[in-house]
């Protein structure tokens, strides 16, 4: 525990120099869990806009394969766990990387990648069927995924 | 870290529970027009991981879309079955035939037909689907124009065909000169394809009958096909079908009659070894 305690308070420290500088998918740094430390957006998260991007069909989607009490959404999917008292199971740390990119934490995970742009196969444009081109972006923003996990933040029981 | 590493242990141990206990959503029997009684389950085929039981996507749906099954006066995908009759008895082309100066009585030369589809043919060299076989008839033997894949005449003609199966166990051959065409469709089965990431397994094998938002997933079989689809008020081509599901994981898809769709459908025939044809089928 002690040394990836060390480590997290280094790299908070290096984001409050950094402060409100995007980390781009492809510089950040996950632990060996599959933990990242540090803001992607170097802006605080808001947990009102975070509810948005989990329940909002264009955004996250989460409530597609997770049920969260707190949540209004309609159609809660089950195709992943509940996420109530999410944050009693895990710091922010730690959620911050299952939502980036859920497949370090959880190996094959069925839950997609918000925060990756490369190695897919076929990627295509949105839902539109057609290829994607250049310009494949990531699922959701680096501020994006700061607002959810502030919202998972509050998930306690 | 051992906090997390119980933790994640607890959190797969309840994820492979959730997998286990996955059974279809009722025990609701098919019989349709109260007289042709359909297999919607049976022991998974052999070469088939993954399952021990298939079910048809019948079984998955609310009480009052599956009663639109059971009674032809009720389904409204029945108007395609007088379009293909009609159709078939409908000459067109250069050498001035239809379907029936070659087939003759449908209802006889027809039955059984769906059951197998898709299988070798022999002087292709190749595997083929009824949509293939039903152009190649149409551009060599009538001299008429192909069909669009996926359009609306082919879609009918594949219903009044796959009508003379109904009921009929689905039976498509995996090996002998198929072999190879089936293994290419198995691995685009277990492939996760486009930005969300998601194989046909991920949904229809790690989860089905479980929801997916509001979907009730099912094991994304296809002896009902072509189906008649409540929420685009038409009856439905496989490849259509298939279209739409990869789109809906962000991918680029592959085109309707392309030889990745052949295989994938191949494939994902033989997962429903054992279970009836049921088109036309109702589906949301
Ligand atoms: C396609 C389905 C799917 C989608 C969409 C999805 N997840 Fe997940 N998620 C899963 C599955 C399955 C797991 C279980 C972990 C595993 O794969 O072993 C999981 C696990 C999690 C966990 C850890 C579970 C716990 O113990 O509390 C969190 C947190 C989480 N997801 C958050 C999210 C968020 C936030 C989103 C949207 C941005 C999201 N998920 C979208 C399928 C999904
Ligand atoms: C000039 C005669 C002729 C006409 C007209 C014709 N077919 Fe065929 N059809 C054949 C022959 C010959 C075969 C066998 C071909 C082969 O095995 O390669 C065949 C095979 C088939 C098969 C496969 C049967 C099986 O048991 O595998 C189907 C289905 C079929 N035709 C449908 C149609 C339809 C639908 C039409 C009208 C749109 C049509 N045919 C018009 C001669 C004809
Ligand atoms: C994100 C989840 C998802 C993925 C991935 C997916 N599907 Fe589907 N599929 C669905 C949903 C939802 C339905 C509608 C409800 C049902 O029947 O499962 C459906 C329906 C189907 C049906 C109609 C079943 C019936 O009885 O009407 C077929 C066939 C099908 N899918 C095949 C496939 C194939 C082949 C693939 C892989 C190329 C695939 N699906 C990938 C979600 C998915």
């Amino acid at each position: 525990m002690k040394r990836t305690l060390i480590l997290a308070a280094a790299m908070i420290g290096s984001g409050a120099i950094l402060a409100a500088e995007t980390v781009s998918s492809a510089d950040v740094v996950y632990d060996e869990y599959g933990s990242i430390a540090a803001s992607l957006s170097g802006t605080a998260g808001d947990p009102v806009n975070g509810i948005e991007v989990m329940s909002s069909r264009s955004q996250g989607n989460c409530v597609a394969c997770h049920q969260v009490s707190d949540l209004s959404a309609a159609f809660q999917g089950n195709v992943g766990p509940s996420l109530d008292g999410a944050a009693d199971r895990w710091d922010e740390a730690q959620l911050r990387g299952i939502v980036a990119n859920a497949k370090i934490t959880f190996p094959d995970s069925i839950m997609p990648s918000f925060y990756k742009e490369t190695g897919y196969i076929r990627a295509g444009n949105a839902y539109t069927g057609k290829a994607a081109g250049d310009e494949l972006t990531t699922l959701l923003t680096a501020q994006q995924i700061e607002d959810v996990v502030a919202y998972l933040a509050t998930l306690k029981e | 870290m051992k906090r997390t590493g119980l933790l994640q242990a607890a959190g797969l141990i309840g994820l492979i529970a959730m997998a286990t206990t996955a059974t279809a959503q009722d025990d609701n029997q098919l019989v349709v027009n109260g007289e042709i009684e359909m297999i919607t389950d049976a022991p998974a085929p052999e070469n088939i991981g993954g399952l021990k039981t298939i079910y048809s996507g019948w079984r998955f749906r609310q009480s009052e879309m599956q009663a639109l099954q059971m009674d032809d006066f009720e389904n409204p995908g029945a108007y395609a079955i007088d379009e293909g009759v009609e159709m078939w008895a409908t000459a067109e082309g250069s050498e001035g035939k239809s379907c029936a100066s070659c087939h003759e009585d449908i209802e006889d030369s027809m039955a059984g037909v769906r059951a197998v589809y898709p299988k070798w043919n022999e002087s292709k060299g190749q595997v083929m689907t009824l949509a293939q076989q039903i152009n190649d008839c149409r551009t060599e033997q009538m001299g008429a124009e192909a069909w669009k894949y996926d359009g609306g005449d082919m879609t009918s003609m594949e219903a009044a065909i796959s009508l003379q199966s109904r009921g009929m166990p689905v039976n498509v051959a995996t090996d002998g000169p198929v072999a190879e065409t089936w293994a290419k469709g198995e691995e685009i089965y277990y492939t996760r394809y486009g930005q969300l990431e998601l194989s046909c397994a991920n949904c229809h094998e790690d989860n089905y009958d479980n929801y997916i938002r509001a979907d009730h997933l099912s094991q994304g079989q296809i002896n009902g096909f072509p189906a008649f689809r409540i929420k685009t008020g038409k009856l439905t081509q496989t490849h259509n079908r298939f279209k739409g599901c990869v789109r809906d994981t962000r991918a680029e898809t592959f085109s309707p009659g392309s030889d990745e769709f052949v295989a994938l459908e191949l494939y994902v025939a033989s997962r429903g070894n054992g279970l009836s044809v049921e088109a036309p089928s109702v589906r949301p």
